[in-house]
């Protein structure tokens, strides 16, 4: 394998590595659940995108013809988060958990055709 | 070159899930957990992800797409349990 | 897209065909769908293929919902490039915003009154929402005329919703529904 497909495969792995931190670190250290609801649904699902690109680039360049297999995880993670987001979110809108004060349109998640 | 890229790019992985188990252990609340758990199955999978690299075998793929059906069912479910108290109305 | 715009001329008002091949697109993706997942180009694994994108949807199609058709494929095109340009751009922003202190990032809930009316697109459009940093859709109303979208950082909500409703509900409302 050349040392420029090596170097691209590098930067996709770590790059996919450090937003999945990113992603965790939003999750250990923000103040609300709302808040941190952000981090993994967006920074960690992109860091396995990253990863996978790297292993389709790494599988695809070994001279055993092309190998695509792993584009279904990464579909299928991006089809999945927003889901997995929105019904969790859902649920604590359900209980009701408390969002920072400084939270702007609060009244918003009060409305009863909402919850 | 990848033969250190990859140990890098484990032990960073490693550490997310580590900061995610600590948000489990520490929750506060339900919602919080579900999210935990749901992070620790997305950084499961871009584990085994690069251990199939470092391995250069194709193997852990199937493993990976089934952690991803499993994890994603797995969330919607608790998630529902949270919202009705019932899982199937 | 692909599959879909292939599936156009195959159409027809054919009631034989169509009685034998319910849902083309989805017949499509699940043709492609196995070939990706044995890994393999081989003439029996396309045939097996071929099998499975005739017997699923064949056997399922009355539980699924209605057919929606793709009015204008290269518009799907480009609003999906804009998507993955926005999700790979936009994270970078959302990384930062993580990584500074936490009481400076003003979070906020916002309404957005919503125009697309299907099942459908409301779906796409909240899965878009909560994929571009920044946003995340957390609700429904009951009425399904807003969406509660909850924002990591925002100035200025107006704006957002704005841009939000310029950016992707425009393009979705005419893929889909115009």
């Amino acid at each position: 394998m050349s040392l420029v497909l090596e170097i691209i495969i590098s930067i996709c792995l770590l790059l996919g590595a450090g937003f999945a931190l990113v992603g965790s670190i939003g999750l250990a250290r923000l103040p609300d659940f709302y808040m941190r609801l952000h981090g993994p649904t967006k920074a960690s699902t992109l860091g396995v995108g990253g990863m996978i690109v790297g292993s389709l680039i790494f599988f695809s360049t070994r001279g055993e013809g092309v190998s695509l297999h792993e584009i279904l995880i990464a579909i299928f993670l991006f089809i999945t988060a927003p889901v997995s987001a929105h019904i969790v979110g859902k649920a604590a809108l359900h209980l009701q958990l408390p969002a920072v004060e400084r939270t702007r349109g609060l009244s918003a998640i009060n409305r009863s055709d909402i919850r | 070159m990848l033969s250190t890229v990859i140990p890098i790019a484990l032990f960073i992985v490693s550490l997310a899930l580590v900061l995610n188990l600590w948000r489990l252990v520490i929750g506060p609340s339900l919602p919080d957990r579900i999210l935990a758990l749901d992070t620790m199955y997305i950084n499961a999978i871009a584990l085994l992800v690069l251990y199939g690299i470092y391995q250069q075998t194709a193997f852990y793929f199937e493993a990976a797409l089934l952690i991803a059906v499993m994890g994603f069912v797995g969330t919607v479910v608790l998630s529902k349990y949270l919202l009705r108290g019932d899982i199937i109305e | 897209m692909t599959p879909s715009t292939k599936t156009q001329d195959t159409e027809t008002p054919v009631s034989f065909w169509r009685r034998c091949w319910p849902r083309p697109v989805l017949s499509w993706l699940l043709w492609v769908l196995w070939l990706l997942l044995v890994n393999e180009l081989s003439v029996g694994h396309m045939l097996l293929a071929l099998f499975w994108a005739w017997l699923i949807p064949f056997y399922t199609h009355s539980f699924w919902p209605g057919v929606k058709s793709l009015r204008r494929p290269w518009l799907a095109l480009k609003f999906l490039s804009v998507v993955v340009w926005d999700i790979l751009v936009a994270n970078w922003v959302v990384a930062r915003l993580i990584l500074r202190p936490a009481d400076r990032l003003q979070p906020a809930f916002m309404l957005l009154p919503l125009d697309v009316q299907e099942d459908f697109t409301i779906t796409l459009l909240a899965s878009t929402i909560s994929l571009t940093p920044g946003t995340v859709s957390a609700d429904l109303s009951i009425d399904r005329r807003h969406l509660l979208i909850h924002a990591l950082h925002v100035d200025d909500e107006q704006q957002a919703i704005a841009q939000i409703k310029q950016r992707y509900e425009a393009p979705l409302k005419e893929i889909f529904e115009c």
